[in-house]
């Protein structure tokens, strides 16, 4: 098995070069905001081990919010971020990309400040910042697999005979025949199923040990959590009283700028940006939960699942500027409105858990209750909050994560020896 | 809270939030330009809407007045209480290239070649008639007399009552319940069922919706009501409720190519009768006499009227759709699911599917919450019925005809829009490979090479049947978004300044 990893590049952009760099992200689409898999500066096609990428300008039109808590609106710079989901080790997916498009990662990092020619891998790792929280849907499923399940999947689903199955014994002559024609099919090398390579020794020791340091370090904190529950608590209420909520329609235009890029294809991009509450208290609390979403994304939900969330590939938060602020990213399938709707109705106390530590988040009760769940004040903050993002590739366009496990299984049926009656007229039902 | 909500001003509600008007066999949409605004606004302001108190008999004829935010702006009404109303509304059905993706409104479907409701063609207002049997001329003729001086009448949509859609299924059998009595508490709580008992906000503004909140709205400052005609917001009684007993109303106007359809049925069903009326059945989700696929169960489905047994039925039998495929017309319209995936009812059992730790439960969890996509729908025929026999015999393949869908919701982005772009356009839906729905569907590829244009019949035991390169069906021709505004909100505006 193959984990997957994620690159995030973030550097400041160079003063009074955002808008050149703009135009330049722009050539590298083919529709608006979609890569070209072919375009002269970022190749992304090329790369097999890459599954979702982006390049999108960190411009907050939201910085000024902070003004609301009584702290000043902070100087800072708009940020160019790189963002990638890969097979494999993310520094051999960049040593990969800076190996083959040296040239187009210069063209674009000159407009960042700090780069000024420098060797393109050493800078990209230099601010390849770390993830506070990474999901990964399907832990271990690549790229290749991706693509050889969906081509089996086709190659069986033109083949197959759609005429009812009549008994057990039909089913599973009608199974064995497909076998027959997929081995046909393999050896005059119309289909590939590449075995999943061994799983790398050092992956599991580092899960193992990351595991067990976050259930210790748990553990030793308990006690402490539990003697000051009640001042946390009474703490969290006086906030959550107090917070300013910041929920304005969103401006038309810049709506109408994120609707352009979107619903191109099954799957959408989504980037969203924003100040943590100032205090303490926030502080902290944010980063235990995403120490906790890690952990859980981790351990728990890898394989098709973030708590009742089936439509999420990647997503990562990530912290910026001494954690002051948020970056939260992610690929899903279906349009903008089903994303939200999932929010809203599936896992709205996951997202107040984090998202309520932004400044200006529909208020909270207890923490997860209320918030997202306020509908309209919660659409508004997070159209609000989110950025267009230039370029988004997706290496496998068409697809949603239920068709790749619907594939997925397709093929484990097809590669199981014997079954019953029973499992070859289901695997049947599949196609 | 702990007193009885207030009573439901029926008074002040156009009546088509509450009736059908089924009894008024005759229609017809006047599409309307604004040429003089204050004769406009004159004419506004006296017109005789019916409203939607319960009268024996019946009124003989009805008057409804619906206004686009085009035409709220062509009145002369201030730009900050036009920008106050949803974004959809403000900027209309065809208003941008992205949400015309999200309908499906491409290709044949594309608003530039709309009869009406695109570009120049944005009407400024509609005005509905409907009338018992032989009541409309008259009425027409009076109300187009008055109109002459406002209004320039860019389109009549003629329109007529039957029990069956133009493609010969009965239609009109599913409708939320609406809450009228204003049972439903006012809170956010988890339902665990399918309810078709559905909150009164979800169809009008100003009253709480299935999230238990008030939709957004322009609400006005009192000193911007000097006559005080408008009512207070329940929800902000410092302010006065611009949108309170008013509705969004969607028109579409749905080309339907009859003969187009049942010939290609035929051509599947190989010239079979009975197969061809199978199939026709599983991409509708009802045989031709409206009766369900799935057997009816003890559902609650108040407000099923008259055929209870049509509409007490939901898909929890059916994770496959063996019965009735997943992609059939009406399971995508109205999947009837709960806000949770069946399941037991323990604390231990729903914890586990809250957090998707039960896959049998995750396996049933890809469609939304259908509570919170809803829609009252009020659409008519048009023109002249072709029966199946005679669409396949070939006559009418020329007939212009078709259905204007009508359909009233409070928020269109998160009701109308959501229904069309996340339920029935989707290639997706509940888990499909890709396929859009079968009737509506503009048969566009997803991409090269990736078609939409087919139907899958999930069989048991075996791989599903598929139906490939169907043709489309229906053609969108014509549409807009209205606000049918309460009857003292259109008086306000009749004085917009």
């Amino acid at each position: 098995m193959t984990p997957q990893s994620q690159f995030t590049v973030i550097a400041a952009v160079r003063a009074g070069r955002a808008h050149a760099l703009r135009g330049l992200l722009e050539s590298m689409t083919s529709q608006p905001g979609t890569a070209d898999p072919h375009n002269g500066l970022v190749p992304f096609g090329d790369f097999a081990q890459l599954h979702f990428a982006r390049l999108v300008l960190l411009d907050d039109p939201t910085l000024g919010d902070i003004e609301a808590c009584g702290r000043p609106r902070p100087q800072l710079p708009v940020y160019l971020a790189f963002l990638g989901d890969c097979d494999g080790p993310a520094r051999d997916c960049l040593a990969d990309i800076a190996r083959r498009a040296a040239a187009g990662l210069s063209a674009i990092f000159e407009h960042c400040e700090g780069f000024g020619g420098a060797a393109v891998l050493p800078w990209m790792i230099a601010h390849d910042l770390p993830v506070a929280a990474g999901y990964v849907n399907w832990v271990g499923r690549t790229v290749l697999q991706i693509r050889e399940e969906h081509a089996l999947q086709q190659a069986l689903l033109a083949r197959v005979d759609r005429l009812p199955v009549t008994s057990g014994a039909d089913a599973q002559r009608r199974r064995r025949d497909l076998i027959d024609f997929v081995r046909v099919e393999q050896a005059a090398g119309r289909l590939t199923l590449t075995a999943p390579p061994p799983t790398p020794v050092s992956w599991w020791l580092a899960r193992i040990a990351n595991a067990v340091l976050v259930m210790a370090l748990g553990l030793v904190a308990l006690p402490f959590l539990i003697v000051l529950s009640p001042f946390l608590i009474l703490r969290l209420r006086q906030l959550e009283r107090a917070d300013p909520e910041i929920c304005p329609t969103p401006d038309p235009a810049a709506l109408l700028e994120l609707q352009l890029i979107e619903d191109l294809d099954v799957s959408n991009q989504y980037t969203a940006f924003g100040s943590v509450k100032p205090g303490w208290f926030r502080r902290w609390l944010l980063t235990l939960v995403l120490v906790a979403i890690q952990f859980t994304c981790r351990n728990v939900f890898t394989h098709g699942y973030l708590a009742r969330v089936q439509t999420i590939h990647f997503a990562r938060w990530v912290f910026l500027d001494g954690k002051t602020r948020v970056l939260f990213t992610s690929n899903y399938d279906g349009g903008h409105q089903a994303y939200m709707d999932d929010f809203i109705n599936k896992v709205a106390w996951g997202l107040n858990l984090v998202f309520s530590n932004g400044v200006g988040w529909p208020r909270t009760d207890w923490l997860i209750t209320r918030g997202a769940r306020r509908e309209m004040p919660f659409k508004y903050y997070q159209r609000r909050h989110q950025l267009p993002t230039q370029v988004w590739y997706k290496a496998y366009p068409g697809l949603t994560l239920i068709n790749m496990t619907r594939n997925a299984r397709i093929r484990a049926g097809l590669e199981r020896t014997r079954v019953s009656d029973r499992a070859a007229a289901a695997w049947l039902e599949l196609l | 809270m702990s007193t009885a909500p207030a009573a439901v001003e029926l008074d002040d509600i156009q009546g088509l939030a509450r009736f059908a008007y089924k009894n008024h066999t005759e229609a017809v949409f006047l599409l309307l330009r604004i040429t003089d605004s204050a004769a406009a606004r004159a004419w506004l302001g006296r017109a005789a809407l019916t409203d939607a108190v319960s009268r024996e008999p019946p009124p003989r004829t009805a008057l409804q007045v619906a206004l686009t935010s085009e035409g709220l702006r062509a009145l002369g009404v201030a730009a900050e209480i036009v920008g106050a109303f949803s974004a959809e509304f403000v900027e209309g059905m065809a208003g941008d290239t992205s949400r015309s993706r999200r309908l499906g409104d491409q290709g044949a479907n594309d608003p530039s070649r709309w009869r009406w409701g695109s570009g120049e063609r944005v009407p400024h207002a509609a005005v509905l008639l409907y009338a018992l049997p032989g009541q409309l001329q008259g009425l027409q003729q009076s109300i187009e007399a008055q109109l002459r001086e406002g209004f320039e009448i860019t389109d009549r949509l003629a329109t007529h009552m039957g029990n069956t859609e133009p493609f010969g299924f009965v239609d009109g059998i599913s409708q939320p319940e609406v809450d009228w009595n204003r049972r439903r508490p006012v809170k956010d709580a988890t339902q665990y069922s399918y309810l078709n008992l559905s909150c009164l906000g979800e169809y009008l503004l100003g009253y709480p919706n299935e999230y238990g909140l008030y939709t957004p709205r322009p609400l006005l400052k009192p000193d911007r009501d000097a006559q005080r005609i408008l009512p207070r917001a329940e929800d902000a009684p410092g302010s006065c409720d611009l949108g309170r007993n008013g509705s969004y109303l969607v028109i579409r106007q749905l080309r339907q190519d009859v003969s187009g359809f049942w010939q290609a049925l035929d051509r599947y069903a190989r010239g079979e009768a009975s197969a061809r009326e199978q199939l026709a059945s599983a991409m509708v989700g009802r045989r031709l006499d409206g009766q369900p696929l799935m057997a009816s169960t003890s559902v609650d489905a108040p407000g099923s009227d008259a055929q209870p047994s049509l509409n007490t039925f939901d898909y929890s039998a059916d994770p496959q759709g063996l019965r009735c495929p997943l992609g059939a017309h009406i399971r995508r319209t109205n999947p009837r699911n709960a806000d949770l995936p069946p399941g037991g009812s323990g604390i231990a059992s729903r914890l586990l599917r809250i957090l998707g730790l039960n896959r049998a439960a995750r396996e049933q969890d890809l469609v939304p919450s259908t509570r919170f996509h809803r829609l009252l729908r009020r659409g008519r025929k048009y023109g002249v019925a072709v029966t199946p026999a005679q669409a396949l015999a070939g006559t009418g393949a020329a007939e212009d005809l078709g259905l204007h869908f009508v359909c009233l919701n409070a928020n269109i982005q998160r009701q109308f829009e959501f229904l069309q772009s996340a339920w029935l356009m989707s290639a997706k839906f509940d888990g499909l490979r890709a396929e859009s729905d079968p009737l509506l569907g503009n048969r566009l590829p997803l991409a090269p090479g990736v078609p939409t244009d087919r139907f899958t019949l999930p069989q048991a035991g075996g791989p599903g049947r598929s139906l490939a390169g169907l043709p489309q069906f229906v053609t969108v021709v014509g549409g807009a978004y209205f606000f049918l505004p309460g009857i003292r909100a259109l008086r306000f505006l009749s004085g917009a300044r």
